[in-house]
């Protein structure tokens, strides 16, 4: 591949691409029903442990 | 009995190998360090044989294997003071030359990446690699993929660490900047790195959690993104297989190029993402609030690796580089802005409604700061990357205050509070030999970095102020000696600041060794809520006449 032609491809499509998959991917944290899968997740941390050695907490 | 046999003729074999390497090396560095690769493979030889009477270790499954974090710990502990020592020793050097002792050994140019790579790879690295065991275990509640593996990435890296810091002593160097040990130690550190991101998301597969927690996505991010530019960054050609000397696979702009992107995504996936994934663990725990938003934390994740990667041109601004790359990576810095700062907003507000423990837990405290300097450095260095401002600030003391504030400020203090955190838990202690120490680390460590950083600041824009100033007839007004004889009050006043984050660093070492030792200082708590015995009683009611 030329620069040239990788250069048109990288502000063009790659560009394009790109931003698709960001988008796609930030607003995967806004389908329904995300919120209380961050709920769960951001309060997992704090959940009792089987393990012993982390007993407080 | 077999398996006893062949490990140790193995080692012997490893131990005569590098011998004869050192024997008909090219030159001096290259034998010593085959000498130092003898002596690792000869204790791994003792250890193996002294190993081979004594029943095999069995694993206590219902634990964390936690053993490699405290080793860990320790090495994080005692990696950052040399690399402070460094780097107060470096800084007294630009203030009274004198200082570099007239020897090449000491000179600045080689105790610079000594400073440098120690607390970055050594100090940080350390610090990284002991607190994503830790947090991954917990998070996914299950104990360490390839335990055996995990004690080789430990120990690996650090003969990692030693190669490269004789290495610089010796003058065996790339010269590419936070890139400098030679081919063979580059090749030994891939080892090393491919082996953690083996351990890491071996532990990943293994959880018993479905969600893996978002301080795992910045520490994957950190150990995929670091082995990537390590990779292409260090593809070189050796002079000879038995010499220390190699050449680039790139050239001119191009070569400067690779190593920026190299550099600058240093700074972004090492010393952010996974000092992020610090931030997301202990700030919570520490808190005992989960983060203020989980959907902000994975748009902090997402925008970070989208942009950061990017943005690495801006350190080549005015240079042969074409304009548009220039311009590109201004533009992903600035835009760096927006997620850097949602993720400081996100560690912070995760105190909210719990604001006073700033007051009462100097850990708390600690962690502050650390997320108070991410925002100040991730404001300032899209502030630097635009052109007008870099062509004062590049290749003046700003640019060495800005990374200070970034690294002393946000990456030590993050660091220092995970480090006051796992200990006690790790030795299984009540609690830390004494938080009153850690009052005084935090009064320490952040009058030095005011102290380094402000005087930097005043230094650089002092230095890039003089450098273009003309006269009416065209000619510059200073000579370069006195722009270097004008930053001599500067120095002098960096040096206290280094000294003092030093000595807080000192604190730390007694405070952490002695909640190792199993010892409680008596002290008074932080606070208490105020009581006088001479008013806790009932009015009495006043006698009639």
């Amino acid at each position: 591949m030329s620069y040239d032609a990788l250069r048109h491809a990288a502000d063009s499509w790659g560009l394009v691409f790109l931003g698709m998959v960001f988008l796609v991917l930030i607003g995967w944290t806004f389908r329904r029903g995300a919120s209380d899968v961050h709920a769960r997740a951001k309060t997992m941390i704090f959940e009792p442990n089987e393990f012993k050695d982390d007993q407080r907490g | 009995m077999h398996a006893i046999f062949y490990k140790s003729a193995g080692w012997f074999l490893a131990v005569l190998l590098m011998l004869t390497a050192a024997g008909v090396a090219a030159d001096s560095g290259f034998a010593v360090h085959m000498l130092i690769l003898a002596t690792a493979a000869a204790i791994m030889l003792v250890v193996t044989l002294r190993r081979s009477d004594q029943p095999p270790v069995v694993a206590d499954l219902s634990h964390y294997d936690d053993e490699v974090i405290r080793w860990g710990v320790i090495a994080t502990v005692f990696w950052g003071v040399v690399g402070l020592l460094a780097g107060v020793a470096i800084a007294s050097q630009l203030a009274w030359p004198l200082l570099n002792l007239h020897s090449e050994f000491t000179s600045f140019g080689r105790l610079r990446p000594l400073h440098t790579s120690a607390v970055i790879f050594a100090f940080g690295g350390n610090a990284l690699i002991a607190t994503s065991f830790y947090i991954v275990q917990r998070t996914c509640r299950a104990r360490l993929a390839f335990p055996t593996l995990a004690r080789f990435v430990f120990w690996g890296y650090q003969l990692f660490i030693v190669l490269a810091a004789t290495g610089y002593i010796m003058g065996v160097t790339e010269a590419r900047e936070y890139a400098e040990p030679e081919w063979y130690v580059d090749i030994w550190l891939t080892i090393v790195w491919v082996s953690y991101l083996a351990v890491y998301v071996g532990t990943i597969l293994r959880r018993s959690e479905p969600h893996i927690y978002v301080a795992n996505w910045f520490y994957l991010a950190f150990i995929i993104t670091v082995a990537m530019l390590h990779l292409v960054n260090n593809l070189s050609m050796p002079v000879s297989l038995v010499g220390s000397k190699s050449y680039s696979a790139f050239a001119g702009v191009q070569d400067a190029l690779v190593q920026w992107w190299y550099g600058h995504n240093a700074v972004g996936f090492f010393l952010t993402a996974g000092f992020l994934g610090m931030m997301y663990y202990f700030v919570p725990k520490q808190a005992e609030r989960p983060v203020y938003s989980y959907r902000l934390s994975i748009l902090h994740f997402w925008s970070l690796i989208f942009l950061y990667i990017w943005a690495g041109p801006h350190h080549l601004h005015y240079t042969a580089l074409p304009d548009w790359a220039q311009t590109l990576g201004m533009v992903f810095s600035i835009m760096l802005w927006m997620p850097s700062w949602g993720g400081m907003i996100n560690g912070l507000m995760t105190l909210n409604g719990a604001w006073d423990k700033i007051r009462t837990d100097p850990i708390i405290r600690m962690m502050v700061l650390a997320l108070a300097f991410y925002g100040m450095s991730t404001f300032e260095g899209p502030m630097m990357s635009i052109k007008s401002v870099n062509s004062l600030s590049h290749y003046t003391n700003w640019t060495i205050g800005h990374v200070h504030s970034g690294a002393l400020g946000w990456n030590g203090m993050i660091t220092f509070s995970a480090l006051y955190f796992m200990t006690p838990r790790l030795w299984n202690r009540t609690r830390l030999y004494s938080l009153r120490l850690v009052n005084w680390h935090f009064w320490l460590a952040t009058l030095g970095i005011v102290l380094y950083t402000a005087s930097m600041w005043v230094a650089g824009i002092t230095q890039g102020l003089m450098w273009r100033e003309y006269g009416k007839d065209g000619y510059l007004v200073y000579a370069f000696v006195e722009v270097v004889a004008a930053m001599h009050p500067y120095y002098i006043m960096r040096v206290a600041g280094g000294l003092m984050y030093l000595s807080g660093s000192l604190v730390m070492v007694w405070n952490i060794g002695m909640t190792i030792a199993g010892k409680l200082r008596a002290e008074a708590p932080m606070s208490s809520p105020a009581h006088d015995p001479a008013r806790d009683r009932p009015l009495t009611p006043v006698a009639a006449a």
